[in-house]
């Protein structure tokens, strides 16, 4: 983790979907799928094991690297959008079409690629904001912890 | 994008309200991944069920039947989650059984054929190379574009609907040359005698390989490899690796030589598979003092040719008291293999046989893992033993006749 990043501080994403939207990020090292990786009635990780088991994504702001397999995450977004346990938005380094698709049919705010590692910059709290217009992701200000 | 007048007239509203949602939809995704243009597609496949979709999935879809809207291409379904013969044995919900009737009659409403399996490419279509299609069920894309050298991006079930309504889809990824290039080579070293064992391969290489757009190019192939091998390999790439594609030097259509498969690119990597590592993935499996009670071959459904493997190897013997043996084909093989005698022989060792379904997607499958005591779960398909996690099944992958003999021993063979 880096000391020196700054609330202010923005990083480029490559391509973007959604509306702006503002939240507290939670970030994972690991990729994720909503169909291996979630309990979709809660909103919990629940795949013993993943980096972000326990963690709960309603309303955050998901930060992964990759998507993980799964054709099903396209209704499974649009399931959790009506069921309210839906993040605010999916920032993903790399991700596949499916989630993609999902978000969109989902109206849910989705991201891919960044100029530089959110990983250095952004830590599970802190608040940041998804500009998909300004192809954006900014540190708002840090978390509590 | 570059719109068609028809597209205009689409998006406009003409052609309906679900037309106009539809491709409101794609063009989004279009955007995202920026496409130029639409292409049409041939034939569609979708996942649909009510697990995976929920109530507002479901309700979605009877909002678009009602506005009479119409399937305009040959669209099939992929496996679902209730097979209405088993809801009672399986204890699952009347009322998910219920609504999952609904939803089928809502989509044969839309025209859409709901043959409901995650083996069309086996059992229903056989696109030819550079054929446009709009498929649902990873594993049925990877096959798609690498065994047959058809064209799609893994299409999830309201992006297949929506290219099942508008007949194409954003032309992105897979359907444009420059992504079905190989971008990394795999040399095979290892014997890969069982499915299981070309799964494993899938699991290696795609574990390592999280990408989408990353292309593995096999080298090195002993034999040419069967419809079912391929069919594992790719699945399990696409489930470990979320990849879509692969050439296969020598066997598939894209990839003559090395040179045409990796299109005048240098390969990024270079790695070898080995019958050590593979026997490394198999170890690497442990049953944690748990019974070995559950043996389960599905994701992807059995073909024909593997229910007779199935039924030559089970022939007379009995499943383990106490032990469960779990197979899932699609209703057209499951026919096939009671016309042929298969079925009985499966069935007289006391296995069950569900048409229509994936294991990992039946209706109430955590109930009934606590309810029927199972914690391990042996299978012979590495995408099963991956997706099945998220159920909190320890899995433990092993070679076909393996997972027979513990299916009738309640023993690990290793």
């Amino acid at each position: 983790m880096s000391k020196s990043a700054k609330a202010g501080k923005t990083i480029r994403v490559n391509r973007a979907f959604g509306d702006i939207v503002e939240g507290e990020a939670l970030v994972s090292t690991e990729g994720f799928s909503p169909r291996y990786d979630l309990d979709r009635w809660s909103g919990l990780i629940s795949r013993p094991g993943h980096a972000l088991e326990g963690h709960n994504i309603k309303g955050k702001i998901l930060i992964t690297p990759s998507a993980k397999g799964g054709i099903a995450a396209g209704w499974a977004f649009y399931d959790i959008q009506n069921k309210g346990i839906a993040p605010k938005a999916f920032v993903f380094g790399v991700t596949n079409p499916v989630m993609v698709q999902g978000a969109v049919f989902a109206g849910i705010t989705i991201t891919e690629g960044w100029s530089s590692s959110p990983y250095d910059q952004i830590r599970t709290g802190d608040i940041v904001r998804v500009d998909p217009g300004k192809k954006t992701l900014t540190l708002v200000r840090r978390g509590s912890q | 994008m570059r719109l068609t007048a028809e597209e205009k007239k689409m998006l406009r509203g003409d052609l309906g309200g679900a037309v106009q949602e539809a491709l409101q939809l794609q063009f989004e995704v279009g955007k995202f991944f920026g496409a130029k243009r639409f292409v049409p597609v041939s034939n569609v496949h979708m996942m649909g069920d009510i697990e995976v979709m929920g109530d507002s999935g479901k309700s979605f879809l009877e909002r678009a039947a009602q506005s009479g809207a119409k399937c305009r291409q040959p669209t099939t379904t992929n496996a679902r989650c209730i097979d209405f013969a088993h809801v009672e044995h399986l204890k699952q919900d009347a009322n998910e059984a219920r609504k999952e009737k609904e939803l089928i009659a809502c989509l044969r409403k839309m025209d859409v054929i709901t043959a409901d399996t995650c083996i069309n490419y086996q059992t229903l279509y056989q696109p030819h190379l550079g054929e446009h299609v709009a498929w649902g069920d990873t594993g049925t894309v990877i096959y798609a574009n690498s065994v047959f050298g058809a064209r799609s991006n893994f299409e999830a079930g309201p992006a297949a609907l929506a290219a099942g309504l508008t007949g194409r889809v954003p032309e992105y990824g897979f359907h444009l040359d420059e992504h079905r290039r190989g971008t990394f080579q795999v040399n095979l070293k290892a014997d890969l005698n069982d499915l299981a064992d070309w799964g494993t391969v899938g699991r290696i290489v795609g574990s390592g390989h999280q990408d989408y757009y990353a292309v593995p190019v096999f080298t090195g192939i002993k034999r040419s490899p069967t419809a079912d091998e391929l069919k594992q390999l790719g699945a399990a790439l696409a489930s470990y690796g979320s990849m879509g594609m692969f050439h296969m030097v020598g066997v598939t259509p894209e990839a003559p030589t090395l040179k045409a498969a990796f299109g005048g690119r240098k390969p990024k990597e270079v790695m070898t598979v080995s019958n050590r590592d593979i026997e490394k993935v198999y170890a690497g499996y442990d049953k944690q003092g748990n019974p070995l009670n559950l043996v389960v071959f599905s994701g992807p459904q059995q073909s024909l040719l593997e229910m007779k493997t199935l039924a030559d190897l089970l022939n007379g013997r009995r499943v383990h008291p106490g032990s469960q043996l779990f197979i899932t084909t699609s209703n057209g093989v499951k026919s096939a293999a009671r016309e042929l005698g298969y079925l009985q022989k499966i069935e007289a060792s006391g296995a069950t046989v569900l048409e229509g379904v994936c294991f990992y997607i039946l209706q109430n499958l955590p109930q009934m893992r606590v309810r029927e005591g199972w914690s391990n779960l042996v299978t012979n398909s590495a995408k099963l033993a991956n997706i099945i996690g998220a159920h909190k099944f320890n899995t433990i992958l092993r070679r076909t006749a393996e997972c027979i003999d513990i299916a009738c021993s309640g023993r690990d063979v290793r």
